[in-house]
């Protein structure tokens, strides 16, 4: 009988542990024990979300793949594998080797789905760069990412950055990879074969990251706690080698089955291997390799060790798969094989140490969790527009926001990331989307990722319907037809009645627009227990989405092209100021509903762009997002840092508020720029589709300017606004 | 003619540099794993960019131990042409096959962007198709990048031409605000003193192609390709 204080030291409770004894039928053993706590730990098996979880659509207009390990879809014979994780309480304990290893564990399951890894994502928010620990974990966090991810040879393409005082104490890393595979090579993580053996690949193991998913992910931060050492270090260079032998490997036809160990390692593995394939697996653990002395089974079995893999080879084929291995210098052994029951069995010396049902691991304590609408939304959510005065000189409000760190140029932290090798990176970062060209095809996809989370903490169905919208929104203007989309859904503690009902509705709002756009969710992760001792983060539902290029030339990216074209807006400008950077940034309030979205008028104003310029009307295309019309229209002008075109807005319709017109973040708003020629035809698509269509101005010039009749509201030089724009975030980490 | 691309492990920009040569350029190409060591069928051999082991020493400084790099000395001493691109540069160096050292940028930081070089010499196997004083828009991406050498080394670099690619702005004007990595004379790429060995920063084979962006790397390949047909 293990005393409470040792199964709940292993984030167990009473009930899990009664249960553990009822499945076995007797007491566990220690290793027993540690396995059951890592697999039904909130990380592995999501026992509080999947009940919601389900709901989530699995079809759309593209064909869509889930795996054990990851999702993707079909585009002619490629599959595109994807999928984002959180890495978040092991970045905020030591930032570099944090982010690091959350880099190199998403790859590892995009390549061991049988694809190769072809770009990554990144979805990253911190507290306020005024702090100087947040200037460390954005300077760590940036640094383990271009070290793991450079070294890779996988560049790194895009992603998303906010800062906001609820990530104090809680920052939140979240790491998306992409890999492409030919339809009919991809892998499994099975175990299956009477007698086919399962062998070790990789890094030996060691006690590093012990207890990191259940013991780390799983519970809230409290202050004075030291949880370095279950952060696991990453090793770059080992993974490249392993990406390379594992694909030459699986190229064999001989691996029947193959998976990463990440989260929880060798318990994971093989538990879920053996369940997956409806197999029975024996392991011992005398042959797994080590690079610490004297550990005890249960360690062995917890390490979280990273660049390690479990593969299930066809039995007699073992030597030519050590082969490939040992010919990139990495470990391959045989530890263990396939068997016909359907106990995962741990040995150590031939000694039993773990025999379980493989089955009884995976089939989780599913729980219905509690919730409560929270109080804040009904103070927080009211406001009177009235009551908040226009700003006097709009100029230096839009300098300001220019160089907010949420809304500036993130080249000072995407220059450090290898984003071109490969040399499929069509559209750089830095534009609504990045864009990816797919080697042998006329294909490209795109990849976004996105989540104003002020806007989920202010209203958390419509914020997270807002977050596909707008995520589909910057694949289209990029020319993509949005198709598949990813989650990495990061909340507060679920026990908690107002962080569960935070997550029950932000998944609502994902299911519904979703649905409405006809696009699947293939893979993602949950991230629970982000809290820190002043209450929760907001709640973060990150979402990466990929969309599909069918003509690599007619790739569009945001910046003007040339000067004397018309600027047009799609879409339409409402008096309204809820939740948007202006207010907080100029008027030091978070308050109101967050942005009203129409979803017809959303997909009206996407199809009409994705037609515009798939007839190849349309030299740019850029969404409004944060800071709202006046930010998106600087930043058309000054995104082409080598030849930035300034432009003349006189034709916008001033009957409210001028800052709400301008700064304003009403959805489902794209600018396109075009020739004169395109005018014409640009409206007929927009009447097609009953998107709004307005001309706003012409291109041209060294300044923006923006008129109310002949009365000048803005007028500022490109110039000033790219050096807010480009020195802003250098200037707030060397502070 | 025959390309050889030497893979290290840690090698990551291999397969570009192949896609290149094989694609764009439509040469035929081969890899070569550095535990081979017959290297007498290929008529140019590529030290691609990458993290060869992992850069965790020095870097360069463990790749050139591998077996395939006491040929490729041969082959270079012999004559043959050889380039080395970033890691592959830092591999040369190591090997003394060029002269100097790289120190860390002088930001500190990894940087990878697109930058402009000009051609100082365009007399050699690599630049035989440049002008000289053409500008060539081409992608930098490394953490050591900041070319050393001592003076006495760079007056003899400078006085046998040895130093092909110089950082400049896009008008071709060198000036600070022109080199990414604070490397001595600006330099971003040189040979050896009989002209057959280069060592470049820059990234030729990510800027080959229009859809990238650029395509002035491509006259680095076709120089060679144009030399090695004409000798």
């Amino acid at each position: 009988m293990f005393r409470e204080e040792v199964y709940k030291s292993l984030g167990l409770s009473d009930g899990e542990y009664k249960r553990i004894i009822k499945v076995l039928g007797r007491e566990p053993t220690p290793t027993e024990l540690a396995m059951f706590s890592v697999e039904w730990s909130e990380h592995c098996g999501y026992p509080r979300s999947r009940n919601l979880l389900k709901l989530l659509p699995q079809s759309g207009r593209y064909q869509a793949l889930k795996s054990e390990d990851s999702g993707g879809i079909i585009i002619d014979d490629l599959a595109v594998i994807f999928k984002m994780e959180s890495h978040n309480h092991p970045s905020q304990v030591e930032p570099k080797q944090g982010a690091a290893t959350g880099v190199g564990g998403i790859i590892r399951d995009i390549f061991t789905a049988g694809a190769r890894p072809i770009a990554s994502l990144n979805s990253l928010r911190f507290g306020p760069l005024t702090e100087p620990y947040n200037r460390y974990l954005l300077r760590g966090v940036v640094d383990g990412i271009q070290f793991y991810g450079n070294c890779l040879g996988v560049p790194t393409v895009g992603g998303d950055i906010y800062f906001d005082e609820s990530y104090n104490g809680n920052c939140l890393v979240n790491a998306m990879s992409i890999g492409i595979a030919k339809k009919d090579k991809l892998a499994r993580a099975r175990a299956s074969g009477c007698g086919n053996s399962i062998m070790y690949v990789g890094s030996s193991t060691g006690r590093d990251g012990i207890g990191g998913c259940s013991v780390l992910a799983s519970h809230e931060f409290r202050e004075g706690e030291e949880k370095r050492p279950t952060v696991q270090i990453g090793d770059p260079f080992t993974e490249k080698c392993l990406i390379e032998a594992t694909l030459e490997a699986l190229a064999t036809g001989y691996v029947v089955g193959i998976k990463d160990m990440g989260a929880a390692g060798l318990t994971c593995s093989t538990s879920e291997m053996a369940s997956a394939g409806n197999s029975g697996m024996e392991v011992e653990l005398a042959d797994v390799p080590r690079r610490e002395e004297n550990m005890e089974p249960w360690e062995v079995m917890m390490s979280e060790s990273q660049e390690r893999m479990l593969i299930c080879v066809q039995k007699g084929k073992e030597k030519e798969i050590a082969k490939i291995f040992s010919n990139w210098d990495l470990n391959a052994v045989v530890i263990g094989k396939v068997t016909g029951d359907d106990m995962v069995r741990i040995k150590d010396k031939g000694k039993i140490v773990a025999e379980i049902k493989a089955h009884s691991l995976t089939q989780v304590p599913l729980y219905d969790m509690p919730y409560k609408k929270p109080d804040y939304l009904d103070i927080l959510g009211k406001l009177d527009i009235a009551t908040i005065p226009e700003p006097k000189d709009y100029n230096e409000v839009l300098l300001e926001l220019l160089s907010s760190p949420t809304i500036c140029s993130k080249a000072w932290v995407y220059e450090q990331y290898d984003h071109m090798v490969q040399t499929n990176t069509l559209v750089l970062p830095g534009s609504d989307a990045a864009v990816l060209r797919l080697k042998g095809t006329n294909k490209a996809i795109a990849a976004t990722t996105d989540c104003n989370s002020r806007y989920c903490y202010l209203n958390p169905y419509r914020g997270a319907q807002i977050v596909i919208a707008e995520a589909a929104r910057n694949l289209v203007s990029s020319g993509a037809e949005p198709a598949a989309v990813t989650d990495c859904l990061n909340f507060g503690n679920p026990e908690k009645p107002d962080r569960f009902w935070q997550f029950k509705k932000c998944v609502e709002g994902i299911v519904d627009a979703c649905k409405f756009f006809n696009i699947p969710v293939v893979s993602g992760n949950v991230s629970f227990y982000n809290e820190h001792p002043k209450g929760a983060i907001y709640p973060t539902p990150s979402i990466g989405m990929i969309g599909v290029i069918h003509d690599v030339r007619l790739v569009c990216r945001q910046n003007f092209k040339k000067e004397k074209e018309t600027i047009i807006l799609l879409g339409l400008c409402k008096e309204e100021l809820g939740g948007s950077e202006y207010l907080k940034m100029a008027h030091g309030l978070i308050k109101g509903d967050a942005p009203e979205l129409d979803l017809r008028l959303e997909v009206a104003v996407q199809q009409a762009t994705l037609e515009a310029i798939k007839k190849g009307l349309v030299s740019s295309a850029h969404d409004c997002s944060e800071g709202g019309l006046a930010v998106a229209l600087a930043e058309c002008c000054l995104s082409d840092r080598e030849n930035p075109i300034g432009a003349v807005i006189d034709n916008l319709d001033f009957t409210g508020r001028k800052d709400a017109i301008l700064f304003g973040e009403s959805q489902s708003r794209i600018i396109l720029s075009c020739s004169e020629e395109s005018i014409s035809k640009i409206r007929d698509i927009a009447k097609k589709f009953a998107a709004p269509f307005q001309i706003i101005g012409k291109t041209g010039g060294k300044k923006l300017k923006i008129l109310n009749d002949k009365s000048v509201i803005i007028d500022l030089a490109v110039k000033r606004m790219v050096s807010k724009w480009t020195n802003s975030l250098q200037l707030l980490i060397t502070a | 003619m025959k390309f050889g691309i030497v893979v290290f492990p840690g090698s990551n920009c291999d397969q570009d540099c192949f896609y290149v040569i094989k694609d764009v350029l439509k040469q035929p190409v081969e890899y070569i794993w550095h535990k081979n060591r017959r290297l007498d069928s290929f008529d140019c051999l590529i030290l691609p960019g990458g993290f060869s082991y992992g850069d965790y020493l020095r870097t360069g400084a463990i790749a050139r131990f591998s077996p395939v790099m006491e040929r490729l000395s041969d082959f270079a001493r012999k004559g043959g042409v050889v380039i080395g691109i970033c890691n592959g540069f830092q591999i040369l160096l190591e090997a003394g096959l060029l002269p100097g050292a790289m120190l860390r940028n002088t930001n500190l930081h990894f940087i990878c962007k697109y930058i402009y070089i000009k051609t100082e010499n365009p007399r050699t196997p690599f630049t035989n198709l440049c002008q000289k004083g053409q500008v060539l828009k081409i992608p930098i991406a490394h953490n050591e990048g900041n070319y050393y050498i001592d003076k006495k080394g760079l007056k003899d670099l400078e006085e046998n031409k040895q130093v092909l690619f110089r950082y400049c702005d896009v008008e071709g004007e060198i000036n600070r605000n022109s080199n990414p990595n604070g490397a001595i004379a600006d330099i971003a790429g040189l040979v050896n003193k009989k002209g057959n060995v280069l060592g470049i920063m820059p990234h030729p084979e990510r800027s080959s192609e229009k859809e990238l962006g650029s395509e002035d790397g491509l006259n680095i390949f076709k120089s060679i390709v144009k030399w090695i047909g004409a000798h």
